[in-house]
């Protein structure tokens, strides 16, 4: 094989896996910090695989959970924190944030987080927003949160892609961005798109033109996906004639074989177009939809459109009413993600209930989430399933704390495809870790210390000298007066 | 607990809507705390009768219903902040919404409405009501909003036991938009706020007839004048120097000012505890959202506890005012001490709004607003077992509960299939 055959053989595989590049851009450039090994000792530890071991100790190291039991021995090198009367957990994970797209302060040079110029914006990427300063990470972070999915708001059908993060400070949105995580794209039922488009007097201004309005998206992109794929076979024709005709060059003259050369043309590659191109990787299996949905009947449907074109819905988020139709969600294996208590502000919103988590959270192979769509609500993510639990307790539908602590650390884990990693403490996974003061199912909990990959990014015993965030450094100087 | 509620709908009322009467009944061996002077009280008694506290820690005598309250806790009904409650269902649907004025005038030819009374128009059938409620909030302060002037209008406080008449007497206030938020409707500056207002007041207090460019409308300048003899006016404003300039102010017209918001309030914390103005704050506001707001922190709450100041708790989530007792919880986690934070949704509220010496304490002689918790009140794993409104037990149901009760029997028949 020649030189230029091979580099057409290796464009087309590559074109063959995205319909683009074989690299994607905008990489992560995060690194696991190096730190030194940490025995946590004798506190209640909730797995996040639905264990509670109480008098236990975590062992972290390398960036890494090494062993989690009773009587672990402190390699020399070791802090050790005595971890009595405290509750261990793993690192919580929030699927809905906006954080740094619609940053505090809340002003319009930083309002970010809604490309409302047309009802399909797959073209966009939520990471192009993000602003890393915002001082919202920073209060996260104290209140034990180590990963987010940020996602476009839900002004549009499909609103762009998301991006998964984690909690560290970094100038940039690369540094700060989970290595491998897989984008997610989001959707958005309901209310807000009919009324943004609606009040523009354009489509979509019904509940059945969003649906329209996904349909064809996705027929676009299947049209799309069939041009490079013809694209592809094409190419692939082109490449072996020219190989043939490579290997009968030796044999042949130099003259003949030149006019034969004149009568292969390559196939010319489809004009990317950025939109249908994650659309058509959405329904490739390589980008997990992520759809805002209040309504029960309108998830439905979208399960019902997903299959139409072949893709899956791994959550719905702010499912409010999820918990009408929990037993379908949990046979189709999908998350829905929720508020504790949201409800009435506008009318798909009006059936919430209390218990919502703990309804969804009961039958078998369930995967219900906490999410906030706050930078008030991510601070208290454990108090959020701290009132479920409590409610689905008086409902006859206990959730013990090891089971609960899955609903902000496993469950969202599951929703983003970073189980493996993530989500729960067990040998070998990443040492996001929380060691709170106490039972985190309290209003009093506070996080004390804050792993991410074994580093300690918060200590609430030793709070750092300066904010995180470089919007609010001089803000001391400028609060005393001379 | 069970004959209570069959006492419940016994006797219409008048109006066929106050369906509970009011009880003699005695709550007996509850863990009281009364929010007054008297502080905590273990295994005690508090009477009822003809809908008042008419006695704590003696027993009530023979013909009483008893309450078993032995190893739970008892409070004064909460204050659920300043809110839209029975003036908004939806919030998103501008049908269901009552409670902002919008007469459309231009900046340059402003009304300005202070005689606008919110509270006409509150219903009390309003499923956000026993929603609230049976969460233990049995009420609230209804806040009047302008969309195009800094006066809000007028507003009280309501009891939300479902009656018609629900304002409680004394506790009507003025509300005024300061801040960022007011500069947008004052003409573009906060400083205009200050213009503005001292023309209202010369209006006010100017007689003869009303001329060109008048902010004010006779029956305003009459109601106006009512706030200028030390009439409570509430001011939504944030940014420590805008709370000072609003003192200053309002002191120097005769009113009595509140502030509502103050997230930057406790940089001012000893000027407010000198003036003895107090603060109605959300403990949980720390992010800067805006530049009004640049110093937020958990800690407000007891930064203006520790200076003196008396605080309130308020959301201003209509949707959400029961989660109150929330706000104290994170409060106490952030340093305020557990007594004041109880306080902070009790008889502080009451004592800002005029009501102390009927509402927000457990003392006798009190209206017998009281709420009977599982635990800790402050814990959000606790929940409201019984709530009384004037002596009268609620049902402990609202929409929210009846379609709790038709999908948990769903999905539990569901999954023994």
């Amino acid at each position: 094989m020649n030189m230029i055959s091979r580099i057409a053989l290796l464009s087309s595989v590559a074109c063959a896996v995205s319909g683009a590049l074989a690299s994607e851009p905008f990489a992560s450039t995060y690194q696991v910090p190096v730190s030194s090994p940490v025995l946590i000792q004798g506190a209640t530890v909730l797995t996040g695989t639905g264990e509670r071991l109480d008098g236990a100790d975590v062992l972290i190291a390398n960036g890494r959970i090494q062993a989690i039991g009773k009587g672990l021995a402190a390699p020399g090198d070791a802090r050790v924190v005595d971890a009595k009367g405290k509750w261990v957990t793993p690192g919580l994970i929030d699927i809905h944030s906006h954080l740094g797209v619609y940053a505090s302060p809340a002003v319009k040079g930083l309002d970010d987080g809604n490309e409302a110029t047309a009802p399909v914006t797959s073209n966009v990427w939520a990471e192009h927003s993000v602003w890393p300063q915002d001082p919202g990470f920073e209060t996260a972070l104290e209140g034990g949160v180590t990963t987010m999915q940020i996602l476009p708001g839900s002004a549009n059908l499909i609103g762009g892609r998301s991006v998964v993060v984690k909690n560290v400070q970094g100038v940039t949105y690369q540094a700060m961005k989970f290595p491998g995580a897989v984008y997610g794209l989001k959707m958005a039922c309901g209310e807000n798109p009919k009324r943004v488009y609606g009040e523009k007097h354009q489509a979509p201004s019904t509940r059945m033109g969003n649906v329209a309005g996904y349909r064809q998206a996705f027929a676009d992109a299947q049209d799309y996906q069939q041009q490079w794929d013809k694209y592809n076979r094409e190419l692939t024709e082109y490449n072996k004639k020219k190989a043939e005709r490579a290997d009968g060059t030796a044999k042949k003259s130099k003259d003949k074989d030149a006019a034969a050369d004149k009568e292969l043309v390559p196939p010319s590659p489809p004009k990317r177009d950025l939109k249908l191109e994650t659309l058509a990787e959405v329904m490739k299996g390589n980008i997990r939809v992520h759809m805002h949905c209040y309504r029960s009947d309108e998830m439905a449907t979208m399960l019902d459109v997903a299959d139409e074109f072949g893709f899956k819905i791994v959550a719905f988020h702010h499912a409010v009413e999820a918990y009408k139709i929990a037993d379908r969600l949990a046979e189709k294996g999908v998350c829905a993600a929720m508020w504790a208590d949201w409800w009435g502000f506008k009318m798909e919103a009006y059936d919430g209930v209390q218990e919502n988590l703990a309804i969804v959270d009961f039958p078998e192979r369930s995967c219900a989430i906490v999410h906030s769509d706050s930078g008030d609500g991510i601070q208290r993510l454990n108090q959020e399933a701290a009132k479920a639990m409590a409610h689905g307790q008086r409902a006859g539908l206990t959730v013990a704390p090891e089971r609960a602590i899955r609903w902000l650390t496993a469950n969202p884990a599951r929703s983003l495809g970073l189980q493996d990693q993530i989500g729960t403490l067990e040998a070998g996974k990443g040492a996001d870790v929380v060691i709170w003061n106490g039972n985190p199912f309290s209003v009093y909990a506070l996080a004390e210390q804050v792993f991410i990959d074994g580093a300690l990014k918060f200590d609430r015993a030793h709070p750092p000298a300066k904010p995180r965030s470089d919007f609010l450094l001089g803000r001391h100087i400028a609060e005393a007066p001379l | 607990m069970k004959s209570l509620y069959l006492l419940v709908c016994v006797a219409g009322g008048i109006m066929g809507t106050q369906c509970a009467v009011a009880q003699d009944f005695v709550i007996r061996g509850a863990t009281v705390h009364t929010a007054s002077a008297k502080g905590t009280l273990k295994n005690t008694d508090v009477v009822v009768r003809g809908g008042l506290i008419v006695a704590i820690g003696s027993d009530a005598g023979p013909g009483a219903t008893v309450i078993d309250a032995k190893g739970k806790e008892l409070t004064p009904g909460l204050f659920g902040g300043l809110t839209d409650i029975g003036l908004e269902e939806i919030a998103a649907e501008a049908q269901t919404v009552d409670s902002t004025l919008n007469l459309k005038s231009p900046e340059w030819d402003q009304q300005w409405r202070p005689e606008l009374d919110v509270t006409l128009a509150y219903n009390p059938r309003s499923f956000v009501v026993p929603i609230t409620r049976i969460e233990g909030v049995t009420w609230t302060v209804l806040v009047p909003s302008a969309a195009d002037s800094i006066i809000g209008g007028q507003g009280s406080a309501v009891v939300l036991d479902g009656r018609y008449d629900a304002a409680l007497a004394g506790s009507r206030s003025l509300f005024v938009q300061m801040g960022a938020t007011g500069a947008r409707v004052a003409g573009g500056t906060r400083a205009a706020e200050y213009m503005l207002l001292e023309q209202a007041i010369h209006e006010a207090r100017a007689p003869g007839p009303i001329g060109q460019g008048a902010l004010l409308h006779a029956a305003g300048r009459e109601a106006l004048t009512r706030y200028l003899t030390g009439g409570r006016v509430v001011f939504q404003v944030d940014r420590a120097a805008d709370i000072l300039g609003v003192v200053t102010f309002a002191e120097r017209n005769g009113m009595k000012p509140v502030i509502l918001g103050g997230a930057e309030a406790w940089l001012v914390a000893k000027e407010l505890a000198k003036a003895n103005v107090p603060v109605i704050l959300n403990p949980l506001d720390d992010l800067p959202l805006d530049f009004d707001r640049l110093a937020s922190t958990l800690e407000n709450a007891a930064r203006l506890q520790r200076a003196g100041v008396r605080i309130a708790f308020s959301s201003g989530d209509t949707p959400q005012a029961r989660l109150v007792r929330q706000l104290a919880g994170n409060a106490v986690a952030h340093g305020l001490p557990w007594e004041s934070a109880l306080a902070a949704i009790t008889s502080t509220p009451a004592d800002i709004f005029g009501l102390g010496a009927t509402h927000g304490r457990i003392a006798v002689g009190r209206s017998a607003d009281l709420v009977l918790w599982s635990g800790d009140p402050l814990e959000v794993t606790t929940l409201a077992d019984q709530v009384w409104i004037g002596g009268r037990p609620v049902e402990m149901q609202s929409r929210q509960t009846e379609l709790r009760d038709r999908y948990v029997e769903k999905v539990k028949a569901h999954q023994a299939r």
